[in-house]
């Protein structure tokens, strides 16, 4: 298992050493010029050429790089242009907002998905299964700006049930920081009043960001049960009269969700890079805001950091998908 | 005659069908049945921020214009963007699937690693990068989307070449002397264009989408085009009192998107029944 384990991790590595060549020529190629992006529109050309210096553009690019190169393997990405702090420091403070964000929204994708799909399975070709089908195609088809405007004119504007945006309203202090997890660490310190408040300000940006992966986990639970319906355990239980309910929730199910198992795992990369859009339509303190603002500015060294962190995200999860396959599937291992 | 009684029975994909019809006519006929066409640039100060009435059925925007006329007008916009994104990206993904799919060694090897680093990158963080270095404009938002869609058909198109490559048929080609352009274009092109015509359908709508993000983050039409998302992102200062200024223009977007998948679906269910609706 270890073997397995060591030998997925080093199938990753020429992957992301692409991705690293491939952003950095990408950026520095491109015609638009960073240092007077970064002077602003009245610089003159001195002060231009000042910046341009000051941050390495005159630089041949195959220095550049190396420097780059360098300074990633000391997870030193630079000084971000635009909140003139260490990007690490930036993205560590971050990163947690967008996790807390990510999970809430996969734990509601899964918790409601894998009902509706077994729902759509029992019910094949009648109309729950169309209605559920045309709703999990809607969920993928709809825009997630789009929607999470519509939620804030409804829920917050209109009915102030809930918070406009944000994490927490202006003038609560947030919880003493254990996890980076407001949700969790408001728990542990005691603060009842944050966590309550915290819970309200997530129930929007995390509902808009579930819908994509609630539609496929759907789906998949759909087609797992429906295979698994097929079997002939489950003839041979109805022949027996073993009560449907029963039957389908514990039974069909636990020998159904492999396969949504799989999608959850592959969704949390897209989850990520949903919550670009998400966030910054909630204001939303975490990583997707972040990226907004750098890209708006120019600002070269968060979009590669960034764009490296989420391919390292990307590539552990696919690892961490295999590694559970192999887990499950003992017949995976022998084979690679 | 078979696959239309088939497709006829399949009631979410007709219904994307008839959308993709409708917003097809709508794009092709929009000077002709948007109610004011001159909306496209002209303002209307005294008439701005109405809602739905007889004269405007989605109300006015900011500048006094008919936001019905410019849904309709848009769609032109849209189905632009997504037809040129879609149509080059094949032009470029088939022909390197079908190099890679049919090569062996180091050429076949290059192309499917160069695919795999631009899958791995996430594709809106790609796409609004570029449109950014570019600088913001349409074109630069397309050669974006151009830019991270084309693997996708390189991967489908390599898949369905490796399966084939195998068949006899290809053998015997071979055998009697046949070209590898010839059996290339001839034979596995033709025999693997139903997974291609799939994605392309679903990507259509997946384009639409990524570009209405762009447009909302203001990276790719530029104003007064008459945008969806654009129009989402100007209607964000009026709200909430003007909720027809965004919802209209999103209910066009998400009717256009879902029309496309729900007939890529239904295409694929045709093409493949072994996959039962699974994706």
């Amino acid at each position: 298992m270890l073997g397995f384990v060591v030998r997925r991790l080093i199938l990753v590595i020429p992957s992301l050493a692409g991705l690293l060549v491939l952003t950095f020529f990408l950026i520095r190629v491109v015609p638009a010029d960073p240092a007077a992006a970064l002077a602003g529109e009245n610089a003159t050309p001195a002060q231009i050429a000042e910046i341009r210096h000051q941050y390495g553009f005159d630089q041949p690019l195959l220095v550049q790089f190396g420097v780059y190169l360098a300074q990633v393997a000391r997870l030193d990405f630079g000084e971000s242009a635009y909140s003139r702090r260490p990007v690490s420091v930036d993205i560590k403070q971050r990163l947690p907002a967008t996790l807390e964000l990510t999970l809430a929204a996969l734990i509601f994708a899964t918790a409601l998905g894998i009902p509706l799909g077994t729902l759509a399975a029992v019910y094949h070709n009648r109309w729950p299964d169309t209605v559920l089908r045309i709703l999990s195609v809607g969920g993928v088809a709809i825009a997630a700006f789009w929607f999470a405007i519509e939620l804030q004119l409804v829920f917050a504007m209109d009915l102030g049930w809930l918070p406009l945006r944000g994490r927490l309203s202006p003038g609560l202090a947030p919880p003493a920081l254990v996890t980076g997890f407001y949700l969790i660490d408001s728990l542990i310190t005691g603060r009842l009043d944050a966590f309550g408040d915290a819970l309200r300000h997530l129930i929007l940006p995390a509902f808009t960001l579930s819908l994509g992966g609630l539609a496929t986990i759907t789906r998949f639970t759909r087609a797992g049960v429906l295979d698994t319906l097929q079997k002939d355990f489950v003839t041979y239980e109805r022949a027996q009269g073993f009560p449907a309910g029963p039957l389908i929730w514990k039974f069909v199910l636990r020998n159904s969700v492999v396969a949504a198992i799989t999608q959850i795992g592959l969704l949390f990369g897209g989850l990520i890079a949903g919550a670009v859009v998400v966030e910054t339509i909630f204001d939303w303190p975490g990583i997707g805001f972040y990226t907004v603002q750098a890209i708006l500015t120019a600002d070269t060294k968060v979009m590669l950091a960034i764009t490296l962190l989420i391919g390292v995200i990307y590539a552990f999860v696919n690892i961490l998908v295999d590694v559970v396959h192999g887990l499950i599937d003992p017949r995976l291992r022998e084979n690679d | 005659m078979l696959i239309l009684v088939k497709f006829a029975k399949d009631k979410p994909a007709v219904l994307g069908a008839a959308i993709v019809l409708a917003v097809v006519a709508m794009a092709i006929l929009a000077p002709l049945i948007a109610p004011y066409p001159g909306d496209v640039a002209a303002s209307h100060l005294l008439q701005r921020l109405k809602p739905p009435s007889p004269e405007h059925p989605f109300g006015t925007d900011n500048l006094g214009r008919d936001i019905l006329s410019r849904v309709i007008l848009g769609a032109r916009g849209a189905l632009m963007i997504a037809l040129l994104v879609v149509g080059i990206s094949m032009a470029i993904g088939v022909p390197l699937g079908l190099i890679a799919g049919y090569q062996q060694g180091w050429l076949s090897q290059t192309i499917m690693r160069v695919t795999d680093i631009f899958l791995a990158v996430p594709q809106l963080i790609l796409a609004l990068a570029l449109a950014q270095l570019m600088g913001p404009s349409l074109e630069s938002a397309m050669l974006a989307l151009t830019l991270t869609y084309w693997p996708f058909f390189t991967r489908i198109v390599y898949a369905e070449t490796r399966r084939l490559a195998a068949a006899l048929f290809i053998d015997a080609l071979q055998c009697i002397g046949a070209g590898a352009s010839r059996i290339l274009f001839l034979h596995i092109l033709p025999n693997a264009i139903s997974p291609i015509i799939v994605r392309a359908t679903i990507g259509m709508g997946f384009t639409i989408l990524v570009a209405a993000v762009l447009g909302f983050l203001g990276m790719g039409a530029t104003p007064p085009d008459p945008d969806w998302g654009l129009a989402i992102a100007e209607s964000r200062q009026y709200l909430p009192e003007a909720w027809w200024f965004s919802t209209f223009p999103g209910l066009a977007i998400f009717l256009t998107v879902l029309g496309f998948n729900l007939l890529g679906d239904g295409l694929r269910d045709i093409v493949d029944p072994r996959l039962r609706r699974s994706r």
